[in-house]
């Protein structure tokens, strides 16, 4: 985690656009990982740290140097990249169906096949935006409940009840293609 | 759905979508069209501005709410006025 000085904050906060290129050259490379994480395309996850710091630059004098830059900047992050799953939530379908072939993970079981992948990474994509970040992130991610949680703004709880949905949403969308988990 | 199920569910999603790579970074600096985004959002005058001066959309809305009070209730006059 990058250590900025209490005075880059303060300066950050009050404004000063210096302090802001320091915090962004500091943060764009995690700030980039947490949303590639989430939207999963190295274009979008790009154009959506740009959008990320937009708003960082935006909402300056609301931030509270005490409370640390990564988290909020992370919260900010994890809200950009769901209005954008939730504008575009067509278009990962479709790059999906048309995309073919999904590259197996190193450690692949070979149980599985690549049509069950396939169909399988299609039904998560299909869920709705707000359960799909919580079970990437907590399930495919492995990232602990209590980040994801402060990412999203909502309580632990919250998370296992989203991640909960996730999965059984997805096991009825895989059911009826004839998908026995 | 039981812990077992869950349990199943989960290995399976993680077979049909990898982790990211943890040191992912962006292919480029990203300096560059930020500072972009940065310049068109400063560009943007915050409300439209014609004949001089500054009418935001929300002037205009209450502008149209004064006019069609004074239409119906004419008698609201004095107190606007005593208001202004």
């Amino acid at each position: 985690m990058p250590n900025e000085s209490s005075d880059v904050l303060n300066r950050f906060r009050q404004g000063d656009a210096f302090a802001f290129e320091t915090l962004f050259h500091q943060h764009q490379r995690s700030v980039y990982g947490w949303i590639l994480r989430i939207v999963r395309d190295p274009s979008s996850a790009e154009d959506l740290t740009v959008e990320t710091f937009w708003r960082i630059y935006r909402a300056h004098a609301r931030f509270e140097p005490a409370r640390g830059f990564e988290g909020w900047a992370r919260r900010i992050a994890t809200h950009a990249a769901l209005d954008s799953l939730r504008a575009s939530g067509d278009k990962f379908e479709l790059d999906t169906e048309a995309g073919g072939e999904i590259p197996a993970p190193p450690e692949a079981d070979p149980a599985v096949s690549a049509e069950i992948r396939a169909k399988t990474a299609q039904a998560f994509r299909r869920l709705p935006p707000k359960l799909r970040i919580a079970a990437t992130l907590a399930v495919i991610e492995d990232r602990p409940q209590k980040d994801v949680a402060a990412a999203l703004g909502i309580s632990v709880a919250a998370v296992k009840l989203r991640v909960f949905r996730a999965l059984r949403l997805l096991r009825k969308d895989l059911e009826r293609q004839g998908i026995t988990p | 759905m039981n812990e077992h199920d869950q349990d199943q569910l989960k290995k399976l999603l993680q077979q049909a979508l990898p982790q990211v790579e943890a040191d992912a970074e962006p292919a480029r600096d990203l300096w560059p069209a930020m500072l972009r985004r940065l310049d068109a959002d400063s560009a943007k005058p915050a409300v439209s501005v014609r004949n001089g001066f500054n009418w935001a959309w929300f002037d205009g809305a209450l502008a149209a709410s004064l006019v069609v009070l004074v239409a119906f209730f004419p008698a609201a006059i004095p107190l606007l006025l005593y208001y202004l």
